[in-house]
């Protein structure tokens, strides 16, 4: 266990600051992520919400050191546990990553070996990091297996992932991204390939765990309503940087972001009325390679240039909404405008709901 | 099933128009894929779906809901024909389509069309916009006044794209403006009833709403009627006035916008509400339903009610005999369950 980071005695878990990543491709340079910054706890759940090409798979896939270095362009500082994960050779971030760190992809099938066994693959999950018999590590598996609520876990143990259906494959991949007891566990998209029924089941699976094992999770997903139900934390994402950040009863009950209420007043609600016309956010996600000027959501946003603001040409910095303790929010606009904006148009509409605080 | 048109509801009536003849009438629709089984032996069948009635009204939009493999692709595929039914009929305005084929079809499929849920794999890469939304009508031997591309730009004005857009490929495209010209496609022909199978669960959050947004201004322009498949619930609701909920192949209840959402009869149908990650509730106080296990195999399906292996309240009675669409729950709609639930969801 020499390897596992030691933690210290104060201060988040995870600890990301100012990260970069850049890709080069024939197109020109991909700003994939531009300065995002967040800190997670242990026990805590942190939603990432942000639409496809938004920079939140590219930030997990970093955490985890999955880019390849000889092609990715990286700054920053990524601490998970004091460790910068940056600056980590290949070799000490292998070490890390299964032990310290696991993540648990969207589509199961195509992350399970087909040609292996279930058992065959977690049991080698466990072997890398830990020196075990074969029988000590099976014995391991099954447990695992039958503590993310697979039934029968000995028979399944000898079956291969198309056997199972689509619940169960992500309950197998939970048992092997955990059975290194992780303290981090990254979940990417985990439950939008699945039905409702089976998402509730493994969102219930994942809580669980979580008060078990004390692991802090980073959730991404697009859907505001899993965020709402497992997030302490929200991140919103677009276009590469963090657009919104604070807790979820601040992000979700008191948004600030154009962007965020964008999203919060074209989701339509299972209650309301269902006749009212949805707001949908006009156009189309920007390119990652040729970001606007300015604020990279102003083309889309339905308060640019308002007060003649400079959104079509400076980048809105990440600052703290006033009065509100870890609201960050990238706006021009200002604080009071935008609080009277979502109390009196955005809260009317889609999912949007106002906190008690600001009604 | 035409009664079920006529059942008592909530609020919800007066919206509706007067009640005009059905367009479709889907009764007892049956789809069976053989299993091919080891040497002489038959394998049985997926029995996708087996016994599904309902029908849709001109200017209507009926949402069929469900789990992955309840059944609801494959009625949308029988219903414009895509697939040969293997019992059970299909009457589209008085006509008998059940087994019609080839050139016999072709005229029903000018008022039957279908969007289909991948707006990548549903456009051929190598032709461009304008041969694509074209293709209907030359197929179909019509010749619009003013000329083929002026007819072309028109669709592609309605659904929200650039007409001068006509010599591009789908790849120069978005996720969004590919289903736009998937929904052009499927007006080119001036239809009565477009099948949508999940036309936005693979788009972005931000432009579903767009897309749910165009086909909402689309049925009430052109009076359109829609067959609404997804499994999304809340997309669901705000696109149909009415619902049905599928299971294992069958529909297992059937009613307006407010007899689902508001008053569910049906176990399943609470749980699969209940299900929903509501951001109106933060965090996990709220109670809720908990369907545990998976969706039984449709190979061979449970006895009696088939939701009866993942249901709370299931008693002798349920593996037995299996409840039907007669029953009448407490608000009134069609319920195929013995122990049908009364009172509002929460």
């Amino acid at each position: 266990m020499t390897t596992s980071p030691s933690s210290p005695a104060s201060g988040p878990y995870l600890d990301v600051k100012d990260l970069r990543v850049r890709f080069s491709t024939e197109d020109g340079v991909v700003r994939a992520v531009d300065g995002v910054s967040f800190q997670l706890e242990r026990g805590k759940t942190l939603g990432i919400v942000g639409e496809s090409g938004s920079g939140k798979s590219v930030t997990s896939m970093s955490i985890m050191g999955l880019h390849n270095p000889k092609r990715t362009a990286m700054s920053g500082e990524i601490r998970v546990g004091g460790t910068d994960v940056l600056k980590l050779s290949e070799d000490k971030i292998r070490r890390l990553r299964g032990q310290a760190m696991a993540m648990i992809f969207q589509d199961p099938l195509s992350s399970l070996h087909p040609y292996y066994t279930i058992g065959r693959q977690i049991v080698e999950a466990y072997r890398v990091h830990h020196d075990v018999s074969k029988a000590k590590a099976q014995k391991r598996a099954i447990e695992m297996l039958d503590r993310v609520g697979i039934p029968q876990p000995q028979k399944r143990f000898e079956q291969y992932p198309h056997e199972f259906s689509g619940g169960m494959r992500q309950r197998a991949m939970i048992a092997m991204s955990l059975i290194n007891d992780p303290d981090l566990l990254i979940a990417d998209e985990p439950t939008t390939a699945l039905d409702v029924t089976v998402q509730a089941q493994i969102l219930d699976l994942l809580e669980s765990l979580q008060k078990e094992f004390n692991s802090a999770i980073i959730l991404i997903t697009h859907d505001l309503g899993v965020v709402a139900q497992v997030a302490d934390d929200v991140l919103v994402m677009y276009g590469g940087r963090a657009v919104e950040y604070g807790n979820a009863e601040q992000v979700l009950r008191a948004a600030q972001m154009p962007y965020t209420w964008g999203l919060l007043s074209s989701i339509p609600s299972v209650h309301g009325d269902s006749d009212a016309d949805l707001v949908p956010i006009k156009g189309n996600p920007p390119s990652l390679i040729n970001l606007p000027p300015g604020c990279s959501f102003h083309p889309r946003c339905r308060y640019a240039m308002l007060n003649g603001g400079p959104c079509d040409q400076e980048v809105p910095e990440l600052l703290p909404v006033q009065g509100e303790v870890g609201h960050l929010v990238a706006c021009h606009l200002p604080d009071q405008f935008r609080k009277d904006t979502y109390v009196n148009e955005i809260a009317q509409t889609g999912v949007a709901v106002v906190s008690e605080e600001l009604a | 099933m035409t009664e079920m048109q006529n059942a008592p509801a909530g609020a919800a009536v007066a919206e509706r128009k007067p009640a005009r003849e059905p367009l479709l009438i889907v009764e007892n629709l049956v789809k069976h894929f053989p299993v091919r089984g080891k040497l002489f032996r038959s394998g049985g069948a997926v029995r996708a779906v087996d016994g599904v009635d309902f029908t849709v009204a001109p200017g209507e939009s009926l949402g069929l809901v469900g789990e992955s493999g309840c059944g609801k692709t494959t009625t949308g595929r029988a219903v414009v024909r895509l697939l040969e039914p293997t019992g059970g009929k299909i009457v589209f305005e008085g006509r008998d389509i059940t087994h019609l084929r080839g050139g016999a079809l072709r005229p029903i499929r000018q008022d039957l069309q279908i969007i289909f849920q991948d707006p990548y794999s549903s456009l051929n890469p190598r032709h461009t916009v304008g041969r694509i939304v074209s293709m209907p009508l030359q197929v179909n031997g019509i010749k619009p006044p003013g000329g083929m591309r002026k007819r072309v730009q028109e669709l592609l004005e309605i659904v929200g794209l650039n007409p001068e857009h006509y010599n591009r490929f789908p790849h120069e495209f978005s996720g969004g403006q590919r289903q736009r010209i998937g929904v052009a496609r499927a007006l080119a022909l001036r239809p009565k009833l477009i099948v949508a199978d999940e036309p936005v669960s693979a788009l972005d959050v931000s432009i579903q709403a767009q897309i749910v947004n165009l086909l909402r201004g689309l049925q009430r322009e052109f009076d359109l009627a829609f067959l609404f498949i997804a499994h999304d619930l809340a997309v669901v609701r705000h696109f149909s006035q009415r619902i049905a909920v599928m299971y294992l192949g069958k529909i297992v209840e059937i009613g307006d916008r407010h007899q689902i959402y508001d008053t569910p009869a049906h176990p399943y149908t609470r749980a699969l509400l209940s299900a929903v990650p509501d951001i109106e509730v933060l965090g996990t106080a709220r109670e809720r339903i908990r369907l545990t296990g998976d969706v039984p195999t449709p190979l061979n399906p449970p006895s009696g009610c088939r939701f009866r292996t993942r249901c709370w309240k299931a008693q002798e009675i349920c593996a037995t005999k299996e409840p039907t669409l007669d029953i009448i729950g407490p608000a009134g709609q069609p319920v195929a369950c013995h122990f049908p639930e009364s009172g509002p969801l929460r």
